[in-house]
């Protein structure tokens, strides 16, 4: 039976759009300029998901990324004209920067890291959530390019006592009275050698739609971090209190890693790591398998940074579980491939489950951890598919 | 058909000036149901966000649900509903948008 879950896992229309449920739930592909054909989730403010075909190839192509925005008015903004303040209460010598500062002043540094929305694949959770009703194309992985946060913050010279790395972009909401997207981390992360403020995405300049012309590049933790349009840094002695830290991005206390002490209640914590998981990229779901005829299962797995130890696949239903080859290692915080082949010399079903498991000692689950804005959806994937 | 989701995107396309000038026709092309409050709805809730997100989390949401987002939009996000206003789009949005099973 093809089920809701199945279609937004892989299906492309095709023969099954007649068996698919109300219109509501089929994407529709449109084009930001400067993107290819995306997944339309929302026009204003743009929230774009890549399409399954396009998160195949290793890196992520630049106009195939994920666009996600919460506020509307997106300026453009010219690089040559563009700052980053760098302050706070707990900063010793603030300053300002260019982009020539960032290129001259500080050891630049390449990273390959996986993009993922904390809402990724909020359209799957049963019963359903509101929000911006993701696929499981809200994510992308990126070779980034740029300066350590780390290094930044350090030439504003540190001072004993501070707490948190506040930051905003340069977005905006369309009316003053709604929050402007301010965020933090705490200065362990902040401090971090993978913390980036990057420039370049694949070896381009960072698209306008994903934060020209700099951005943050926080590796493990999901997007909600990963700052757009960078325009000011705070090393601050105090938590960040504001909607975008204290309501939004939230997660019941205890159900998952938390790592983010100063802005814990009893109650929620904030989102930060990714979590184990991983993407079906072929075949795709309701695909007939022609009978003899070599297939593979292809996809990617990817964790917090520990690194993916293994990837285990079960084409009878979960009964019985193979490893898959695993391809090349990018980096510890990028996706990882990987493949098994699928024998085709029987007609019948392939109940196909795919489940990864991290080095950080933790795998996929088989039952979602409901939480009422839908993040951290990890668990293991099923497909059916026929040969004949 | 076209009055409201059309007079919203309008409206909210002068508000923005320039920055997003995108796919404004296609924008302009989602229409919401025929029912009673859907101009006060299209006009207040088009002001930040395409009228998509409306469709769009139908099925996540009941009446209870979309009271829960319109207090948000007016609490959170400022957005400059009246009272009556907001109960007007209420009863649109509980009527016309609620698919939570």
């Amino acid at each position: 039976m093809l089920r809701r879950r199945d279609l937004l896992l892989g299906a492309t229309a095709t023969a099954l759009a007649a068996q698919l449920p109300a219109a509501a739930d089929e994407p529709a592909l449109s084009r930001l300029p400067g993107k290819r054909a995306l997944i339309r989730r929302a026009f204003r403010p743009p929230n774009y998901e890549t399409p399954l075909a396009d998160l195949v190839p290793a890196f992520t192509p630049n106009d195939a990324f994920f666009v996600r925005y919460h506020l509307a008015l997106i300026p453009e903004i010219d690089p040559r004209t563009w700052r980053l303040s760098v302050g706070g209460a707990s900063a010793a010598h603030p300053l300002v920067l260019s982009l020539a500062d960032l290129h001259e002043k500080f050891e630049s540094v390449t990273l390959a890291a996986l993009n993922q929305c904390s809402g990724n694949r909020r359209a799957l959770f049963e019963p359903r959530v509101p929000g911006v009703q993701w696929g499981v194309g809200a994510m992308g992985n990126a070779l980034w390019r740029g300066v350590r946060l780390r290094h930044v913050l350090e030439r504003a010279g540190i001072i004993a006592g501070a707490l948190e790395v506040w930051f905003k972009g340069a977005d905006r909401p369309v009316l003053e009275a709604t929050p402007q997207f301010q965020k933090s981390l705490p200065m362990d992360r902040a401090l971090d050698d993978s913390t980036l403020i990057a420039f370049e995405m694949n070896g381009a300049p960072l698209p306008r739609w994903n934060g020209a012309p700099a951005r943050l590049i926080v590796p493990g933790w999901t997007g909600t971090y990963w700052m757009k349009h960078l325009t000011e840094l705070r090393i601050e002695p105090q938590p960040l209190t504001n909607f975008w830290m204290k309501s939004a991005y939230r997660l019941p206390a205890g159900a998952f890693p938390a790592h983010f002490a100063s802005q814990d209640t009893a109650e929620t914590v904030p989102i930060t790591e990714i979590l184990v998981n991983s993407l079906i990229t072929a075949p795709a779901a309701g695909r007939l398998l022609h009978r003899g005829e070599p297939a593979a299962l292809r996809g990617k797995a990817w964790d917090n940074g520990a690194g993916i130890a293994r990837v285990e696949v079960s084409v009878d239903g979960r009964r019985s579980w193979r490893e898959a080859a695993l391809g090349r290692d990018l980096g510890r915080y990028a996706w990882r491939e990987f493949s098994l082949p699928l024998d085709t010399s029987h007609a019948g079903q392939l109940g196909i489950a795919v489940r990864a498991v991290s080095r950080n000692g933790t795998q996929q689950p088989d039952r979602l951890t409901f939480n009422a804005s839908g993040y951290h959806d990890n668990i293991v994937q099923t497909l059916n598919v026929v040969v004949a | 058909m076209r009055g409201a989701g059309r007079l919203g995107a309008v409206l909210a396309l002068a508000l923005l000036g320039t920055p997003l000038a995108v796919a404004a026709d296609s924008e302009a092309l989602i229409q919401l149901k025929d029912a009673p409050g859907r101009e006060v709805t299209a006009a207040h809730c088009a002001q930040c966000h395409s009228l998509e997100y409306i469709p769009a989390n139908a099925p996540a949401l009941d009446r209870a649900g979309w009271q829960k987002t319109v207090q948000k939009m007016r609490e959170r996000f400022g957005a400059p509903i009246s009272d009556e206003e907001a109960r007007a789009i209420l009863d649109y949005l509980g009527t016309s948008y609620s698919g939570k099973s």
